[in-house]
């Protein structure tokens, strides 16, 4: 009988296996971080400052110490930690550094920053005990906005930077652009501005610190999607050696970005275990990761396109200012979003001149750290606004003027300086508009007095950066390569370890899928670990959509250097050449005409050693690791979005989404989909309803779920997928990452498709979100 | 607040007696004085539902519910859907199948919120289901797959309702 799930051809990858995860997860039998209980564990909370900018008078946490239930109250001074520093390698002109204090010291720069924490026996104890701190606090102007972050009238968030500008960097700027703009048949221009957001996984961050006296380790137990860069950060802030800090990820529920930087509260929570000899719990509450956490997305665009008459791009300028809040997450920096919009900006169209200055501002809110998609998900809005307000100007139609100038021809070296690898861009577009078409919404109208609008996002998101990608973003911690080690153990099964960490995207069972193939067994006879600084020499941890096409290709390398090894032993056992050898697919070794089967195979390297090649030492272990060439490789997708808006209200309904992907061979199809579907949400959520507003004062005006809204299966529409496949050469199985195309297009087609409702009103909304309120301000304001 | 109350809840069947501060909700009784961590937390604000438990059969927010207010109440957590051998129940295998979970966090939150509605409205349509699993927050799946999947199970209850009724018949 064939195994469950195992294509026809015998092999796992492409087939929509079982999920290894699930069993655990359906059953409430899951490990996620505050399911961990340790003997006198002690829980963490925090004082937070009530003021966006301020001078810390005093920190006074005695009346904290007399709450019943707190054991210990510790403030910056009390633990005198290291800070944390995350560094660009640029010019002082492009690059102030800053740093960010595990506890505020002297000064706080936004409401929520932990100024002390209070350890209690149980966490309604430590809650109390917050109460009972008396901070005095002195008033500065707060800086809240990018404009008055720019105007520097008051005092800056960070004296480093007098200006409030962390990042300033100019690129490309091709020769003769400015002619180029002159003579041009048309110029376009697009304002947008997109609202700040929360990648809000549904767990909150959250960590289980110990010190572990036999091990003379710290034992951090926490959800992060890059442990060993907690680990080093830890180590630094604390003063341990790297060895005495152990950092293990247990189930994660969602990270989405906001796991992919360190946190000040898990490093003093360590701290504070390691003080007191007892572990420490801290389990962030919604309200703080609404406020006092890491959030992304607040740019603002000024960008202009030059076209010929026929809607040929011809010039692309663009002004990119994002937000980056109170302080530059390690170790990606204040620079993430800038840089990763001011490099990629052209996308998918061939794009003959660019300019483009991209700047990191610092103001009194809560910091940022990449999120699903970084800086994509904005900067495609504004393209496929610059497309569409073209063809309008031009009077063509939209996705001919696409047509035009998407890139077919692979490989494209772009003006970016970006080799593009090949893709379907032209033809997912084409699939787009076909599918819309057979299920006939093109022209159709409605007849309930609600406005039917069709939108579309062409796009390409480089997945897998390698450490030359990254370094050519200039990061002093240049992120890219990844390690993997695989064992055979007796019974001729295999463990392997990886520096990605799943969280939800099934690396348990696709990576176990990639390997099955490369020595033919079945896919529950690998075991994939995961997250652990001691059991895995080194890893990036997952983000970026790096884990298949770089963690998958070295677990894939492992594989194949285990199964050489296996070879050479069978050709010393069955006394033939090594050529004469092959692993034969079912679990063993053809040598000749014998055939050895791995456990035949790991009796001798284990327990009958002295059988071994004088040259072979025992035991069957392998490592491999894999970095990107040259500048990745790029999934792509077109989305089309169909909304029914009404203009009595504002209120706009999706009635259809399909979404046409490629990303390259997929390992596991339904998880392709799943991450398609789950991100294409977060990308909705973003271009209708989420947004983290503060006031005047840089008071978060958003605290809780009633207030920041997260959209449910009532605004979520099904989302149709289609597939196409272009694989990649040089990833392990030609597959190309697919965690973040379904954000990074979505905010563009939805908004495309309000303003093809609004089209025969004058009305055009370039920025996000777009909400109710804002389309019935927009529509009142249309003289009649 | 050192008060402590003598509480007696009848979770999954089984009886437990214990002593805590009136203020601790359901939630972290469950989780924390009797270790069934399955029922997670999400907001403690009686949004996103990834705490519901079914309280006399009805789903309900376990962040919003103090222990004291359940005493006379049996509660259902999601280790009560599999079988003693960790055998998936028909709902759970469902969400399995259709891949109605990927980082797991918020399913315990639905599959109770499922069993109940299920329960209660076993004809639903999927637009009733729709509205129902609008109820709670996931961020990982977008909830079209969750929606399939307790599609799924409300068909393939009814199916078996229909086969031993007309076994009964025949």
């Amino acid at each position: 009988m064939a195994e469950p799930g195992l294509r026809t051809d015998g092999t796992w990858v492409g087939a929509s296996v079982p999920r290894r995860e699930d069993p655990r997860l359906l059953t409430g039998r899951g490990r996620f971080v505050d399911d961990i209980t340790l003997p006198r564990m002690l829980h963490a909370a925090f004082v937070r400052s009530t003021e966006a900018h301020a001078r810390v008078l005093s920190v006074d946490l005695s009346q904290v110490r007399e709450v019943p239930g707190v054991v210990a109250a510790f403030d910056a001074a009390d633990l005198a930690l290291g800070d944390i520093t995350a560094l660009l390698d640029r010019p002082t002109e492009e690059f102030t550094p800053t740093s960010m204090p595990v506890l505020a010291r002297d000064k706080v720069r936004y409401a929520g920053e932990p100024l002390a924490v209070v350890l209690a026996t149980d966490p309604y104890a430590a809650e109390d005990g917050v109460e009972a701190a008396l901070v005095e606090l002195d008033p500065l102007d707060p800086v809240v906005t990018e404009a008055a972050a720019l105007a520097a009238a008051g005092p800056p968030v960070h004296d480093e930077a007098p200006g409030n500008v962390l990042v300033d960097v100019s690129l490309f700027a091709t020769e003769g652009i400015d002619d180029v703009f002159d003579t041009a048949h048309t110029v376009v221009g697009v304002e947008a501005r997109t609202g700040r957001q929360n990648a809000l996984p549904l767990e909150t961050r959250g960590v289980v610190a110990e010190w572990d006296d036999r091990a003379g380790q710290l034992v951090v137990r926490t959800c992060t999607q890059v442990p060993h860069q907690v680990r080093t950060v830890l180590a630094r802030c604390a003063g341990l050696d790297e060895g005495r800090v152990r950092v293990v990820v247990p189930d994660m529920g969602g990270g989405f970005g906001q796991k992919c930087v360190v946190g000040r509260e898990e490093i003093a929570a360590a701290a504070a275990a390691t003080r007191l000899r007892r572990p420490v719990k801290w389990i962030e509450d919604r309200r703080e990761a609404l406020t006092a956490s890491f959030l992304a997305r607040e740019q603002h665009y000024t960008a202009r396109a030059a076209f010929t008459a026929e809607g040929e791009i011809l010039a692309l300028e663009s002004d990119v200012v994002c937000d980056m809040g109170a302080y530059s997450c390690y170790p990606f920096t204040a620079g993430i979003e800038p840089l990763m919009a001011s490099a990629e900006m052209p996308g998918v169209y061939r794009v003959p001149a660019y300019r483009v200055r991209g700047r990191a501002v610092t103001t009194n809110k809560a910091p940022t750290a990449p999120y699903r998609g970084v800086s994509r998900p904005q900067y495609v809005m504004v393209m496929e606004r610059l497309m569409e307000r073209a063809a309008r100007e031009l009077g063509l139609d939209p996705l001919d003027v696409r047509r035009r100038n998407l890139i077919t021809e692979f490989p494209y070296r772009g003006v970016n300086a970006i080799t593009y690898d090949p893709g379907s861009y032209r033809e997912s577009l084409d699939l787009c508009e076909q599918v819309l078409r057979e299920e006939g919404w093109l022209g159709r109208t409605l007849d309930d007095g609600r406005v039917l609008g069709v939108g579309y996002s062409c796009f390409s998101e480089r997945t897998g950066y390698g450490s030359g990608a990254f370094a050519a973003r200039k990061m002093q911690v240049v992120p890219g390569f990844d390690l993997s080690q695989i064992t055979m153990d007796l019974d001729g099964t295999v463990t392997v370890t990886t520096g990605t960490l799943s969280h939800g995207q099934s690396h348990e069972t696709t990576f176990a899928q990639i390997v099955a193939d490369r020595l033919g067994l079945p896919y529950d006879k690998v075991t994939i670990v995961q997250g652990d600084t001691d059991r895995i020499t080194y890893g990036w941890g997952s983000f970026a959509s790096r884990s298949v096409t770089v963690g998958g290709s070295a677990a894939a390398a492992a594989a194949l250097k285990l199964g050489d090894q296996l070879r050479a032993l069978a050709a010393h056992l069955g006394e033939v050449d090594l050529d004469s050898t092959a692993l034969d697919g079912r679990g063993g070794v053809r040598a000749g005409d014998r055939t050895f089967t791995y456990p035949e195979l790991a009796d001798v390297a284990y327990l009958r050693a002295h059988l071994l090649p004088k040259d072979v030492g025992p035991g069957l272990t392998a490592t491999a690791s894999f970095d990107v060439g040259g500048d990745g490789t790029f999934s792509n997708a077109t989305h089309g979005c169909v909304v029914a808006l009404d203009p009595g209200t504002g209120g706009v309904e999706i009635l259809r989404y399909v979404c046409v992907e490629d990303c390259g061979v997929a390992i596991h199809p339904r998880v392709v989909e799943g991450q398609a579907r789950g991100g294409i949400a977060q990308g909705i959520a973003g271009a209708l309803f989420e947004q983290v507003v503060y006031d005047e004062a840089g008071q978060p005006l958003a605290p809780s779920f009633m207030e920041y809204k997260v959209p449910t299966a009532a605004e979520i529409p099904d989302v149709r997928i289609e597939h196409l496949e272009t694989p990649c050469a040089f990833t392990a199985d030609g597959a190309k990452g697919a965690g973040e195309g379904g954000t990074i297009g979505a905010p563009a087609a939805v908004l495309n498709a309000v303003n093809d409702a609004l089209r025969h009103t004058g009305v055009e909304l370039d920025s996000t979100p777009v909400a109710r309120s804002t389309i019935f301000q927009a529509l009142r304001e249309v003289p009649a | 607040m050192t008060d402590v109350a003598l509480v007696e809840l009848t979770v999954n069947g089984e009886r437990h007696d214990l002593v805590i501060p009136p203020r601790r909700t359901l939630a972290d009784v469950l989780r924390h004085d009797l270790g069934l961590t399955g029922t997670h937390v999400g907001c403690e604000h009686g949004i996103c539902g990834a705490c519901t438990v079914l309280v006399d059969g009805a789903p309900a927010r376990a962040c919003l519910i103090f222990a004291v207010q359940v005493e006379n109440s049996a509660i259902r957590t999601v280790e009560s859907l599999s079988g003693p051998d960790g055998e998936l129940s028909d709902l759970q295998s469902c969400f399995a199948e259709h891949h109605g979970l990927q980082c797991g966090f918020c399913t315990p939150g639905f599959l109770m919120l499922a069993e109940g509605h299920l329960a209660e409205s076993p004809d639903a349509t999927r637009e009733e289901i729709r509205e129902v699993v609008a109820s709670n927050l996931c961020r990982c799946t977008g909830y079209q797959t969750i929606v399939d999947a307790v599609e799924d199970c409300a068909g393939r209850r009814r199916a078996a309702l229909r086969a031993r009724l007309d076994g009964v018949s025949a």
